[in-house]
């Protein structure tokens, strides 16, 4: 037990000097867990996140918007699957993850529980969804352990174009015709306040973020991040004609940065619980290309053993 | 192809008809095949090959795009890669009727691309030599990601045809299935004498197709259906299966509802 | 392990002649030619590679932390050296 007191002491030490943790060195089993936590849920967001967006791909207005639409939620897969890798140094198993997933006991971010009706939501969700997780992101690229910390910088060099690509979208609705100026202001109008939730509850309400910030795990409190998001978002806004749906929006010239209205907790821990427009529908998609996929990867497993056995025999009979 | 129902049909064609007729076979196929692929995307059977399935997708789209603007500049103003793309109607359409075929299970979508990326292969290798500049050039680009694809089908036919009895059934039915669909990659077509012959004539890379398709089934333990059996048509003179009449109003909502808009 | 699960993979890249393989992640795949495959699909989307290794991450042994002298170990810290295969991207900081 005192060497453990004093191996936890060390590890602070440590990661205080802003030292970075790989997967074989000793680490309290409590960071360990946190963090399958926090990568798994962060790769399970990618690959739901997909779904969104991926439900207006064979839709999409022009054949560039097709490809750039395409190549973006391609990238989200291929997040996702960093993030799953860097989570299966820490000893938990892909495998194990999605039916967690699929189980409901671990979550994804709650943002992608709500629907795609509109072509501008491609355009909201690239500006204000991933210019909230790329915020977070940015944060993540000097985490503590190691290969989540090289998945962030992979991935943030990636989403670059993300969020220009939803921003592009949406300037060319706002500056369209009336009508596709109404789709973006509509479509401002349902992500705004969810895009704040992203960020998760505030610092009094979020018991894990501070044993996160003392592993050096997150860098930035919740409430930190928010404000900063705030603070760039408004100015783009504005740029576009739109409005944002906040009658409580200041700036503040006292504090330098945007005052904003109270956000409703209560939709924030409903739609957690399960209890969004699309949480069903998200997760029954994702368990049904699961299941369907099942024979195909059984048969390529099988497939690979007959190879093995295949080059076994031929060397024997050599 | 007279009388029946390809009848009235269209059989003589002008050069610059068949030029744009041409361009419009290639063109097709490639939209036609990445529309139905990019809706593997969240679907696929693990998160590799939901990647994998994207990449092709892609890369079938961003042929079209090369080939759709060429077109346009042989129609001449008012005529763009997305007027082409959204403002035809199925009738307007030259793939052929293998691509509208729907996805299936993985097994169909793979068998699908598996024969129309073999015939791609060869096509497009020979279109390297072509006389017109634009097309070898965009033929020259596409070489790559054709054989990439087509190594990619072929490996999957042979992971199915020779992985567990399930899959090998499977995959057998899906060979069966669209194989009435392939004998029209190879038909005639008054288009092909109306061209120099560096214009790649379908109907010559018939054999190629056959014997490259019997060597990966007989690898992955399938069955090679009659290559004499009967063949459905149609899809080179725009008349078209069921199908594709929902992948365009699918494709084509947004800006059929403000055709004023741009993107 | 079940029967349609794929087994994991390490991914070295080369980015260009004259560097070696450097490690860039991992991924499933049922045998090396699909796991060469999937990570030419997944780790070269923007072209980073010009030749791919692939290794099944049960064949890797790796060296054991000295458990007397945890590396981490305060006085230690200026020796401190990760896992060769490890290595963090020099850029990690400018992100």
């Amino acid at each position: 037990m005192g060497t453990n007191v004093s191996l936890e002491e060390n590890f602070q030490t440590y990661v205080d000097g802003e030292n970075k943790v790989e997967p074989k060195d000793w680490m309290p089993e409590k960071y360990r867990r946190t963090l399958i936590r926090q990568i798994s849920q962060h790769a399970h967001s990618e690959i739901i996140g997909m779904q969104p967006e991926a439900n207006w791909i064979t839709r999409a207005p022009s054949l560039r918007a097709k490809l750039i639409l395409l190549a973006k939620v391609q990238d989200e897969a291929g997040h996702g699957l960093y993030l799953y890798s860097a989570a299966e140094t820490l000893g938990e198993s892909r495998e194990k993850m999605i039916s967690d997933l699929q189980s409901g006991k671990a979550k994804y971010s709650s943002i992608f529980n709500y629907p795609t009706p509109s072509w501008a939501d491609m355009g909201t969700i690239g500006w204000l969804v991933d210019g909230a997780a790329i915020q977070n992101q940015v944060m993540l690229t000097r985490t503590s352990y190691g290969p989540y910390a090289r998945a962030m910088v992979k991935i943030c060099k990636e989403e670059s174009f993300h969020q220009r690509q939803g921003y592009e979208v949406v300037m060319k609705l706002a500056q369209g015709t009336p009508e596709q100026k109404a789709m973006a202001q509509e479509s401002l109008n349902r992500w705004w306040w969810p895009s704040l939730m992203m960020f998760g509850p505030s610092d009094d309400e979020s018991p894990n973020s501070a044993q996160s910030m003392k592993w050096k795990i997150k860098r930035k409190s919740n409430d930190t991040l928010r404000q900063e998001f705030v603070d760039k978002t408004v100015p783009q806004v504005e740029y576009l004609g739109l409005t944002v749906p906040d009658a409580d929006l200041k700036w503040n010239d006292t504090r330098g940065h945007y005052d904003f209205g109270v956000i409703n907790w209560d939709e924030f821990y409903d739609v957690i619980q399960g209890n969004g427009p699309c949480n069903k529908e998200r997760i029954a998609h994702h368990v049904d290309a699961h299941e369907d996929g099942a024979w195909v990867r059984e048969a390529a497993n099988a497939f690979a053993q007959k190879q093995v056995q295949r080059k076994k025999d031929t060397v024997t009979a050599a | 192809m007279t009388g029946g129902w390809l009848a009235g049909k269209k059989s003589q064609y002008t050069k610059e008809e068949a030029l744009k007729e041409y361009f419009l076979f290639l063109a097709d196929d490639a939209l036609i095949l990445g529309q139905q692929l990019s809706r593997w995307c969240s679907k696929g059977p693990v998160l590799e090959q939901d990647i994998a399935i994207i990449n092709t997708s892609l890369d079938h789209i961003g042929r079209a795009r090369l080939l759709y603007q060429e077109l346009s500049k042989i129609e001449g103003a008012g005529t763009t890669e997305d007027t082409l793309a959204y403002f035809r109607d199925h009738q307007a359409f030259r793939n052929a009727l293998l691509l509208e075929q729907p996805n299936g299970h993985w097994g169909d979508s793979v068998v699908r691309s598996f024969f129309i990326d073999t015939f791609n292969f060869f096509l497009y290798d020979g279109l390297r030599q072509c006389e017109h500049r634009v097309l070898a050039g965009i033929a020259e680009k596409s070489i790559k990601e054709i054989a990439y694809q087509a190594q990619w089908s072929a490996e999957w036919v042979i992971r199915l045809g020779d992985g567990t009895d399930e899959s090998h059934e499977k995959v057998q039915k899906s060979i069966d299935d669209l194989w009435m669909w392939t004998g029209e990659l190879f038909e005639s077509h008054p288009v092909f004498e109306a061209l120099d012959a560096s214009f790649v004539d379908f109907s010559a890379l018939k054999t190629q197709w056959l014997n490259k398709v019997a060597l990966i089934l007989e690898t992955a333990t399938l069955q090679m259906p009659n290559a004499e059996a009967w063949m459905q048509t149609g899809g080179r003179l725009g008349v078209h299966t069921s199908h594709l009449g929902f992948i365009l109003a699918e494709m084509q909502s947004l800006p059929r509802t403000y055709p004023n808009a741009s993107w | 392990m079940n029967k349609d699960h794929w087994k994991l993979w390490e991914v070295f890249l080369r980015s260009k002649n004259g560097l070696s393989h450097k490690h860039v992640g991992s991924l499933h795949a049922a045998d090396s030619e699909m796991a060469i495959q999937n990570a030419r699909d997944v780790y070269t989307r923007r072209s980073e590679g010009i030749s791919i290794w692939v290794v099944p991450s049960e064949a890797i042994t790796a060296s054991a932390p000295d458990e007397k002298e945890p590396l981490f170990a305060p006085s230690d810290d200026k020796v401190y050296r990760h896992p060769t295969f490890y290595d963090i991207p020099d850029d990690v900081e400018h992100m």
